[in-house]
């Protein structure tokens, strides 16, 4: 069987000797390990998994298209949706990209409530990876401890930008709005246990026989084979490559953090668990350095012509009223060039690549996501390793089909 | 946006000037001056655009001049201007701590380039998806059947003459 390009489709190997010991093994699209609808044809020798492939794009919904008809500042909401468990991060990446090509000046607080936010996003992202990925393993009873924790996160977003998921908080020019009043407190008080929740976590699976046996030696990946394969994030790290956007090519002033990039050199499933566990506790100093130091001052940049004014001045003020109906009518020209911008989200390297013909439209964003990359690495992952390691290597990778599809 | 107040260096004279020492100027001249058509620094990103018939040994070019990581590979379609097509790849140096774009500018009649699969086996989706959304073709390539669209779909649908909604 052909497809329309003429290239054979993987189907059941033809019967002819030794070969038909192989079977060929659907999993998902609606497979409660694989995190979405992903979808994987296996073909195994027992239980030895000979050949894997992905079979992706059951969630493409076009957003790249559907960015080219929006103006600038309607695609932050689109970019929420790509990666719904780290949504600060993509509207971070995008109003990065968008501010480059404008050559915006943030002001510092805006861009240290955007290390806090983010980070807080991190924090989410892993919390749901831990969760899910000692379900898949088996152990039940981690998923309710991370939730419990998650949804004190999701209620922080909430405080601060009206919804749980989709936040769009981070804008073009700055943030949305300022943060409540009690919102720094709240986070302080938020990581403050947070430490020893994670212990928690630790304590129900570090020392699992079970957990490490699942975890130990499997799903090897190579340092070699993670840069061909563009792997990158705690996978990347966990074969032992020390790269770490945040602190490499610092963006929104994280070369003011101090923190450490957890790095091993195992290359496997067990490898990949301990960098994620010790990001958290990063994250949280981060946080933690984010509070103490937080500046002063206005939280949007000063270019009225691009950044929707404050709600009461947009009611009170004749110049604000203007300039809000025409960035929400006519939105704002952006210079013609072409920008990419790389940040480091809970998955692995995000990165917007925005073209500019000068109008108010942009003329192509196209979004490099983390795990779109590395699923292209899950065949050299689970080869000649036993079928039931696949779902705990899915786990490991910590995939989301909403930004493989996009 | 301290990099981005950098100067901007267009043509591949300026910046051959401006910047005689950056790693993968120096490699792209010393393996073939004649590939090199373009050049240009804009906002403290560098772009080479090179003739599509040498993208792939361009890419393996850079890649020994330690742009070891392949990040990220896109298309941008530049309808109803000609050369319609243009590919953009995105590579990092994780010891330089910098990227590059590669460009390729291909015509609207049968656009096909090489495939940089065997230099970074990780373009494999990248090319599959442009494949698949451009009707771009990638010689070499060794599976390239649609990623996104199901299989037996027509046309291409980020391509500029594709409507956003409605009928096609």
């Amino acid at each position: 069987m052909t497809d329309v390009a003429g290239t054979p489709i993987l189907e059941a190997p033809v019967a002819e000797g030794a070969k038909d010991q192989h079977m060929v093994l659907n999993m998902g699209p609606q497979h409660p390990a694989t995190h979405g609808v992903l979808r994987l044809v296996l073909e195994i020798d027992g239980e030895i998994v000979v050949r894997l492939y992905p079979e992706i794009g059951y969630l493409h919904t076009g957003i790249e298209k559907t960015c080219e008809a929006k103006f600038y500042q309607q695609v932050v909401p689109l970019t929420d949706r790509v990666n719904y468990l780290d949504p600060l991060s993509n509207n971070l990446c995008y109003c990065l990209a968008v501010e480059k090509l404008l050559d915006l000046e943030i002001p510092e607080k805006a861009q240290w409530l955007r290390v806090l936010l983010t980070e807080l996003s991190r924090l989410n992202s892993h919390l749901i990876w831990l969760g899910t990925h000692a379900m898949d393993i088996g152990a039940l009873t981690v998923f309710l401890y991370t939730f419990r924790e998650r949804e004190e996160i999701l209620r922080l977003l909430e405080a601060v930008a009206g919804q749980r998921m989709m936040t769009s908080y981070i804008r073009i020019g700055g943030l949305s709005m300022e943060p409540p009043i009690d919102f720094l407190a709240r986070v302080q008080a938020f990581i403050k246990t947070l430490p020893e929740k994670i212990d928690e976590y630790s304590n129900l699976l570090t020392g699992n026989p079970i957990f490490r046996n699942r975890l130990k030696g499997v799903g090897y990946l190579s340092a070699a084979d993670a840069i061909a394969l563009g792997v990158t994030g705690p996978p990347l790290r966990a074969s032992g490559v020390d790269i770490d956007l945040r602190r490499d090519m610092p963006y929104s002033s994280y070369e003011k953090f101090q923190f450490k990039v957890p790095v091993s050199t195992d290359g496997d499933t067990w490898a990949r668990y301990l960098v994620r566990l010790d990001e958290m506790r990063e994250s949280i100093k981060i946080i933690q350095q984010a509070l103490d130091g937080m500046p002063e001052g206005a939280v949007k940049a000063d270019a009225p012509k691009i950044v929707l004014p404050d709600r009461e001045k947009m009611k009170t003020q004749m110049e604000a009223l203007i300039h809000h109906f025409k960035i929400v009518t006519e939105g704002f020209n952006v210079p013609a060039g072409e920008v990419y911008q790389g940040i480091e989200c809970g998955h692995g390297q995000v990165g917007y690549y925005v073209v500019s013909d000068g109008t108010a439209k942009p003329w192509r964003v196209h979004m490099r996501y983390p795990s779109f990359a590395t699923l292209q690495a899950l065949e050299t992952m689970c080869k000649g390793g036993l079928l039931a390691d696949v779902v705990a290597v899915i786990g490991s990778i910590d995939i989301v089909l909403g930004e493989i599809d996009r | 946006m301290g990099e981005a107040n950098q100067a901007t260096l267009s043509g591949k004279a300026e910046v051959l000037a401006g910047m005689p020492d950056h790693p993968a100027i120096v490699a792209i001249l010393a393996w073939q001056p004649d590939a090199l058509l373009d050049a240009r620094f804009d906002r403290g990103e560098l772009t080479l655009t090179v003739a599509p018939e040498s993208i792939r040994d361009a890419a393996a070019t850079v890649q020994a001049a330690g742009y070891n990581f392949f990040e990220d590979m896109t298309a941008v379609d530049w309808f109803p201007s000609a050369p319609r097509f243009q590919l953009s790849y995105h590579i990092l140096s994780h010891r330089l701590l910098e990227r590059i774009r590669l460009r390729v500018l291909l015509d609207e009649a049968g656009p096909a380039v090489e495939s940089i699969t065997p230099v970074w086996p990780g373009a494999d989706y990248y090319e599959r998806e442009v494949f698949d959304l451009f009707g771009i073709r990638f010689e070499g390539h060794p599976n390239l059947r649609r990623i996104m669209m199901p299989d037996e779909w027509q046309g291409h649908p980020l391509r500029k003459d594709y409507p956003v909604e409605g009928y096609r």
